[in-house]
């Protein structure tokens, strides 16, 4: 039975490891082109497996960012995953102890989450660890590859592969976008803010760590007020952009 | 295959902080949140952090901002129609490929 569980875990990660093969290949390419080193830029994926915050972090590295400016940054960008975590505290098996809890925390990640959450009975132990292992793997394979990679390929290769999470981050927006205009708003809104900051001249000088914080807040501030959620939908407010179930 | 001390501090401030968040709802919070501007908050949240890293960030990703900005419509067409996010991912690299290729090769041809 828990061997079992172990194994359908395993299964449910495969499509979202294919998924993350790609984009953290272009994380790897991405890293060592802004200058970290391949055992660097493996490290970053070994241990913190979330793609937006990586890719934030990247230029603070490089551009020799405060630790505060990390640290603030990466609270910001992986806050939602404080609220999937609340989500699945309620999903997982009665009997998982707490350093067990403090394990499979470590896995928490849009898409890991949202298949995590998709049926309605409660999740083991054995099971989470399953549905952890093939992501983690394709995320630090993938990292690797694209690490190594970056400086095997030719450079007009790295150069369309560094917008591939660009891509991804537009696949993710814009169908939720289509359906709900607050979404639409929220990302206009955000997208306004950051263009003021690149070409604005005394706001450009603002780190890139911080813009991203003070647009992305700002935002979802205003909507946060001028169009809150209707209660119904609170438990679909984690899951938003997961509906391909493509990652 | 070095690793920078100063790096290792980037690392750990990182790591902890992404841990931290993840862990401490999940380790402390035993009843679901029930604010609705708090839930709103985080609703809104990843929409607007990837929107404001993808523009106009992308424009500048390959030195050339016509082969971004082409890669980035071919993206934005896919992602209309509601293709899977590797599909869409692999189709902005490939739009951007082709814009290079364009750009390069073809037309010093003409000019």
């Amino acid at each position: 039975m828990r061997a079992k569980d172990f194994t359908k875990g395993i299964i449910d990660g495969i499509p979202i490891c294919l998924g993350y093969l790609s984009v953290s290949f272009a994380f790897g390419i991405f890293a060592v082109g802004a200058g970290l080193s391949v055992l660097e830029t493996l490290l970053v994926s070994a241990l913190n497996l979330t793609s937006a915050g990586q890719f934030a972090a990247v230029p603070i590295i490089a551009g020799g960012g405060t630790l505060f400016e990390m640290a603030l940054t990466q609270f910001i960008i992986n806050l939602r995953y404080s609220i999937m975590s609340v989500s699945l505290s309620q999903k997982l098996d009665e009997s998982i102890k707490t350093p067990v809890k403090a394990l499979i925390a470590f896995s928490v990640t849009d898409e890991i989450f949202a298949v995590a959450v998709s049926k309605p009975d409660k999740r083991s132990k054995e099971y989470m660890f399953g549905l952890f292992f093939t992501p983690y793997l394709g995320w630090t394979v993938g990292t690797l590859l694209g690490a190594v990679a970056g400086n095997i390929l030719p450079q007009i290769a790295t150069v369309a592969l560094s917008v591939a999470i660009y891509g991804m981050f537009i696949a993710i927006i814009l169908p939720p976008a289509k359906e709900d205009l607050s979404v639409l708003v929220c990302i206009v809104i955000a997208v306004a803010l950051a263009c003021a900051f690149y070409f604005v001249p005394f706001l450009s000088v603002v780190p890139a760590g911080f813009r991203v914080i003070i647009c992305a807040c700002a935002a979802a501030l205003i909507m946060a007020f001028a169009r809150p959620l209707k209660p119904e939908s609170e438990t679909t407010a984690p899951q938003s952009g997961q509906k391909d179930g493509a990652l | 295959m070095t690793i920078r001390p100063e790096f290792l501090l980037y690392l750990l401030v990182m790591a902890l902080t992404t841990y931290i968040v993840r862990a401490l709802p999940l380790l402390l919070i035993k009843k679901p949140v029930r604010n609705k501007y708090v839930l709103s908050f985080l609703h809104y949240i990843p929409f607007a952090v990837l929107a404001v890293m993808t523009f106009p960030a992308a424009l500048f990703a390959t030195g050339n901002i016509y082969t971004a900005a082409f890669g980035l419509a071919v993206a934005l067409v896919l992602a209309f129609f509601k293709r899977p996010l590797i599909v869409v991912a692999l189709g902005a690299s490939g739009g951007v490929l082709l814009a290079e290729i364009f750009v390069q090769y073809v037309l010093p041809l003409w000019v």
